[in-house]
């Protein structure tokens, strides 16, 4: 035990002496959780709108006022040539045209029936997706409005309706922030802990300091424990400056006990940071652990859950992401923090996160060796 | 009474085909300062490192203070001290904290750990250096410092790897000092170094070629058998055929 006392002593000098890793503690959890939410928005806005109008009618000028008033759409074009609006697609200054056919007006009240042309650029398929969803619906939309001013309300009550209301449950107005806070921090806590762990050892094999150290009768498990233990500190500061930030300024108060919070987050920081660990005994140089992380990461963080559902993954990629342990992390932050869930409704993920750190870390242990 | 604290009986280490040491058998005595020659690449660092235990022999047996150096390398780096050819003490800890760090390691008491470090430090004359970090020093001091942590708790034998390199001929001078006062405390120093004076101020030297040992005796009897008038030109003697460089 005094071993370790005398490691985690030195580890934290080192740290508290290391500007840059403050600074990555401190103050980069803050701003991410500042900027990156608001940026990293699901809602598509400022949707290029082209808009190709034939037919210069009462109805489709008010059609066009009621589409860019919408406020998800920004009228980049209006002309009369579809060749033209094409164009403007292909350089990218529009993403969407809505043809308006010649006669739409007249068509309209003669035969009651009249039809329209969008063009749609996939290239961002996000953005043409919901820009084509939401042209529709205001379409629709325009068209009960006419109809209830041309025809007497009893001919169309014949065409029976379902109208959906929904009401969404656990994030009632769906702010996106409740969705995207705890998933960005639950990130920003494996970047930090993944990449100081990671870089750790490998750092005094490449300043020659290792070499001191195994020459000593340290044992191997209390070497591992003392940069485990620093680690998992600094993990858990950055995690609660994270809910923090997320209280201070989104107003998210976790609707399960913080207890369960913090149980699943220390678990899943030894995880990770075991995995860190584990890339750093096999590296010999910081270069070369920094590419091996990251290359996890990536793997890590865009198959999460984070930004695109696991559900809708194809099933082998379901099944990587379960030995993905932030696909796990994003799940029981959700699960607790918007939904409240407590001990027993985690269990499952803990069991599994609990066996990632006890392989991970004793596979770390193994493989640190102090002769070669 | 003589007491073996050495022993290696042809001990090798191969890397794939190359043989960086070949057999070498040899026996140090306690409080011997032992002089490992030899050109750079001729073995001398990888020989060093199976006898501190960082290096798994791949033939041959060896003791050191008594255990067997595969099975027992634990208890083997309880009674050794190790400097190596590179820095490596805590460039970003400082003078003091480098000396209570590896005394904690190796399980100095509380009380221990503040006595030795005062005396180290007074006897190094660091005292207004204690605060400053260990990366700000001069080499000499720096190498000094090592060299002191590395016998620190007070180990049967130092392994010291090239412990003057870079240094100038005064703290050199100050250095091997220090390796006398550890000697006479009944520490053994084997120690590699490619300075030919300082071979002269060993008690024993063994000159290593190509992975094996070609001389092994005291300086004095060294230049009888080669009919020399100075290490120098024995060591000539020797590493002219050698077949490999760096």
């Amino acid at each position: 035990m005094r071993t370790i006392r005398f490691l985690l002593q030195k580890e934290f000098r080192q740290i508290f002496r290391n500007r840059a890793i403050l600074l990555l503690i401190g103050v980069m959890p803050v701003m991410q959780l500042l900027i990156l939410p608001l940026a990293a928005n699901y809602e598509v806005k400022n949707i290029n709108l082209s808009v190709v109008d034939h037919d210069h009618s009462g109805f489709s000028q008010k059609l066009i006022s009621k589409v860019t008033s919408s406020g998800y759409f920004k009228l980049s074009g209006y002309s009369a040539s579809f060749k033209e609006e094409l164009m403007a697609i292909e350089s990218d200054r529009s993403d969407l045209i809505l043809e308006i056919p010649q006669g739409f007006e007249r068509g309209l009240i003669r035969e009651d029936q009249q039809q329209l042309f969008i063009a749609v650029n996939a290239i961002n398929g996000v953005k043409a997706n919901l820009g084509g969803a939401y042209l529709t619906s205001i379409i629709r939309d325009f068209n009960e409005e006419i109809r209830m001013e041309m025809v007497p309300s009893y001919r169309f009550n014949e065409a029976p309706v379902i109208e959906i209301t929904s009401s969404n449950w656990y994030n009632p107005l769906m702010e996106y922030q409740f969705y995207m806070v705890p998933g960005i921090l639950a990130i920003l806590v494996t970047m930090i802990g993944g990449f100081l762990s990671a870089l750790n050892i490998v750092k005094e094999k490449e300043f020659g300091t290792i070499e001191q150290i195994n020459v000593t009768p340290i044992k191997k498990h209390h070497f591992i424990l003392g940069k485990l233990i620093p680690f998992w500190i600094l993990g858990n500061v950055v995690f609660s400056l994270g809910l923090l930030v997320a209280w201070l300024v989104y107003h998210i108060v976790p609707a399960g006990s913080l207890l369960v919070l913090y149980g699943f987050s220390s678990v899943y920081l030894l995880a990770i940071l075991g995995f860190g660990l584990l890339i750093s005994t096999f590296c010999d140089t910081q270069q070369q652990a920094m590419f091996i992380m990251f290359f996890f990461m990536m793997v890590f963080i865009l198959m999460g859950g984070l930004f695109t559902s696991i559900d809708s993954m194809p099933e082998w990629a379901k099944l990587l992401s379960a030995f993905n342990p932030v696909s796990y992390l994003i799940e029981v932050m959700r699960m607790v923090i918007l939904k409240g869930s407590g001990w027993k409704d985690i269990l499952p993920q803990l069991g599994i996160i609990a066996l990632f750190a006890v392989v991970l870390n004793t596979y770390a242990i193994i493989n640190y060796k102090k002769t070669n | 009474m003589k007491e073996t604290v050495i022993k290696t009986d042809q001990l090798s280490k191969r890397f794939g085909s190359f043989i960086a040491v070949d057999a070498i058998s040899f026996e140090v005595q306690k409080g011997e300062i032992f002089g490992f020659l030899g050109a750079n690449g001729a073995g001398k660092t990888t020989a060093m490192r199976m006898l501190c235990g960082l290096s798994v022999p791949s033939s041959g047996t060896a003791a050191i203070a008594g255990f067997d150096i595969y099975k027992k390398t634990e208890e083997i780096k309880r009674n050794i001290g190790y400097m190596s050819q590179k820095f490596s003490l805590y460039e970003d800890l400082t003078v003091l904290e480098n000396i209570s760090f590896f005394a904690g390691i190796y399980g100095l008491s509380n009380s221990a750990i503040k006595e030795k470090s005062e005396a180290l430090i007074t006897r190094l004359g660091l005292q207004k250096e204690v605060k400053k970090l260990v990366g700000e020093l001069p080499l000499g001091w720096k190498q000094k410092l090592s060299f002191s942590v590395a016998v620190l708790h007070e180990p049967k034998i130092v392994f010291l790897d090239e412990p003057t390199g870079g240094v100038d001929p005064v703290t050199r001078r100050q250095f091997w000092d220090l390796i006398y006062e550890a000697s006479e405390k009944g520490i053994t120093v084997f120690v590699t170094t490619h300075y030919m004076d300082e071979a002269e101020y060993c008690d024993r030297i063994s000159i290593m070629v190509d992975g094996r040992i070609s001389a092994l005796d005291s300086p004095s009897a060294l230049k009888t058998q080669f009919k020399a008038a100075t290490m120098d030109e024995v060591f000539y003697e020797l590493a002219r055929g050698a077949k490999r460089g760096d």
